[in-house]
């Protein structure tokens, strides 16, 4: 019986490491694709198509991307801009909300929180949100429609109340009110200091969300100086002509563009710093997943 | 009956005044959704006219239930009715399945390096933007220059013209789903399985199960209760669904959209590309309720079967 179980252990073991592998490179080789096509020679990939490895070793690429760096800096600054402000203020509504929320000695939570929530069970739908944003709110073209529909979600709500509820005991609120401290003061000095990883990850996943975004720039952004980064991938990958358009906007002309070789590299240039940041932020995701998942 | 709604009333605003600044701490979040979430409501009104631009909400001639009479005629309403539903619950499946498959070979794994080093690049596409999925799709796929071309190429075979070919994209919509949140998943339940107490594994090995019979009998019974609070979520959103994913992936590829188009593109497609705001408002109408009476049948019968596990 020992004998056996210990051959199963090892079979599977076998399998779980084989498996696991596999995933792995599954999930890894797009990137690598990537990567290898914006390293390669614009020429070798028209004639041989995009490989893993690069046959022709060649930057022109990124050269490209780089000779006439204004729109790109430019559509850098106004993601930066939007992920900054829209996050700071989300972070800073969604935990006033979120401690709010969960006070016992608040007597409309519950009404509260339901309203919030009842937004996610039903809703006018995308077009008269975005006929009120443009038609009534004259939203169109402006840096508020990039960063106010991002600011809370109420799956975000809902997971800094869990973090809050967990983090500080009734107790510690009340014995401060007390002592004569008023709510905000109570949120200011003991709230923000003792939930901070639940912050960190609720600021993360907006962060990731404003950075992210492609869709308010598509609906409401014709302004080219204001696309979003991604936006601005978006454009250069569908339309060729988007990429002529910049090199005449940059006043050159310099004939045949590395069309190929540059839209990889503008996808490294502009996806490479979450992959940075990725091994620093990854354990506060974990975190907040898993109170996330386990509290409901 | 009045004498009762005025003293609610005076309740509420006595709450107010004592509260005022607990009440001032919510009042963005409450504003926030007013304006982006109920205002939008009323213009539920479109979906009975045919609307233009220049009359505006109140303006257009109205036309009772014709958007959704011609919706329905035309097919199209069941056609994307069946394609959202169907997708999603082929995410659903698959996703948790594989998620929780995955999360179960990690948590055998004993090499802590190789480990973490897996689920770090496995939570990876979870960071990465629908841009980049679209850039990896066109990497792989375009006729000129894609990888899989040029490998069949060198295989002397004929290259395939994957954005004509629609039925090949369900696998493809579904393949990048997976690459996407896979890793999103697996984590959730790795974290599960890695809280359960070592005691019942020991337990069970010393009564002679083997392997298989402790992941089966331990480890899948204690994924249940999270595997459920997933699926509830998803379930709500069933006619939402993956709009970045769908529009990324295809665009406005008019030849894919027999087998790709959902809700949620006709709709945004309805204000960039054919401008039919009140047919678009219709379809939007008919999904928020659609997906409104699903949940609330879903969580009913949830809540019969098992209150603790119900929504609400």
């Amino acid at each position: 019986m020992k004998v056996k179980d210990a051959e199963y252990s090892l079979l599977f073991k076998t399998i779980a490491y084989v498996m696991v592998t596999i995933f792995t490179l599954v999930c890894l080789f797009p990137v690598l694709l990537i990567i290898s096509g914006s390293l390669t020679d614009n020429e070798t990939i028209v004639r041989n198509g995009f490989g893993l490895i690069p046959e022709k070793f060649s930057l022109d690429g990124y050269m490209y991307v780089f000779k006439y760096p204004t729109a790109i800096l430019r559509a850098y600054g106004v993601t930066i801009f939007t992920t900054v402000v829209g996050t700071a203020l989300g972070m800073f509504f969604i935990t006033m909300a979120g401690f709010v929320l969960q006070r016992k000695d608040f007597k409309y939570r519950n009404q509260f929180a339901f309203y919030i929530y009842f937004t996610t069970l039903f809703g006018g739908g995308l077009v008269p949100w975005y006929i009120m944003l443009t038609k009534y709110m004259k939203l169109m073209d402006t840096y508020t429609v990039l960063i106010y529909p991002g600011l809370m979600t109420p799956f975000l709500i809902i997971l800094m109340r869990s973090f809050i509820k967990s983090a500080i005991p009734d107790e510690l609120v009340e014995s401060a009110k007390i002592d004569g401290a008023n709510d905000f003061r109570i949120y200011r000095s003991i709230v923000l200091r003792l939930s901070m990883p639940g912050i960190a990850t609720v600021g993360l996943f907006l962060a990731l969300q404003y950075w992210n975004d492609w869709f308010l720039s598509s609906l409401f952004i014709n302004d080219t100086r204001k696309y979003q980064l991604q936006f601005y991938l978006y454009n250069i990958i569908n339309t060729v002509q988007f990429i002529r358009d910049m090199a005449i906007s940059s006043g050159v002309s310099i004939g045949n563009p590395p069309t190929e070789a540059m839209r990889m590299a503008m996808s490294v240039v502009v996806t490479g710093p979450i992959v940075f940041l990725y091994p620093f932020v990854q354990r506060y995701f974990v975190k907040g997943l898993t109170i996330g998942a386990v509290k409901g | 009956m009045r004498a009762r709604a005025m003293s609610r009333r005076r309740g509420f605003w006595h709450e107010v005044r004592k509260n005022w600044v607990m009440f001032l701490m919510l009042l963005p979040t409450l504003l926030f959704f007013l304006i982006n979430s109920y205002v939008p409501m009323v213009g539920i009104y479109f979906a009975f006219t045919r609307y233009n631009f220049a009359d505006g909400l109140f303006g257009s001639p109205f036309v009772g239930f014709e958007n959704f009479r011609f919706l329905w005629q035309s097919g199209k309403l069941i056609q994307l009715t069946l394609n959202t539903i169907g997708y999603n619950l082929a995410f659903i499946v698959l996703g948790h399945t594989l998620a929780i498959v995955c999360a179960i070979l990690l948590s055998e794994i004993g090499a802590r390096f190789f480990k973490k080093l897996a689920q770090s690049i496995m939570f990876l596409p979870y960071f990465v933007s629908f841009v980049l999925i679209n850039v990896i799709a066109y990497n792989l796929l375009n006729y000129d220059t894609g990888f899989i071309n040029s490998l069949l190429v060198r295989w002397g075979m004929e290259k395939l013209d994957f954005y004509s070919i629609s039925w090949i994209w369900v696998f493809l919509i579904i393949f990048f789903y997976l690459w996407k949140y896979l890793g999103y998943y697996a984590v959730i339940y790795l974290a599960v399985i890695t809280g359960i107490s070592d005691e019942y594994f020991e337990a069970a090995k010393i009564d002679g199960a083997n392997i298989f019979q402790r992941i089966w009998y331990i480890t899948v019974p204690m994924l249940r209760p999270t595997f459920i609070i997933l699926l509830l979520f998803s379930l709500g959103s069933i006619m939402k669904g993956q709009f970045e994913l769908f529009y990324q992936l295809v665009g406005n590829n008019g030849l894919l959209f027999n087998a790709t188009d959902i809700l949620d593109t006709y709709v945004y497609r309805s204000i960039k590309v054919t401008f039919d705001i009140g047919m678009a408002t219709a379809a939007g109408l008919y999904q928020s309720l659609f997906g409104f009476v699903l949940i609330m049948t879903v969580n009913y019968i949830i809540r019969k079967v098992n209150e603790d596990y119900a929504l609400f």
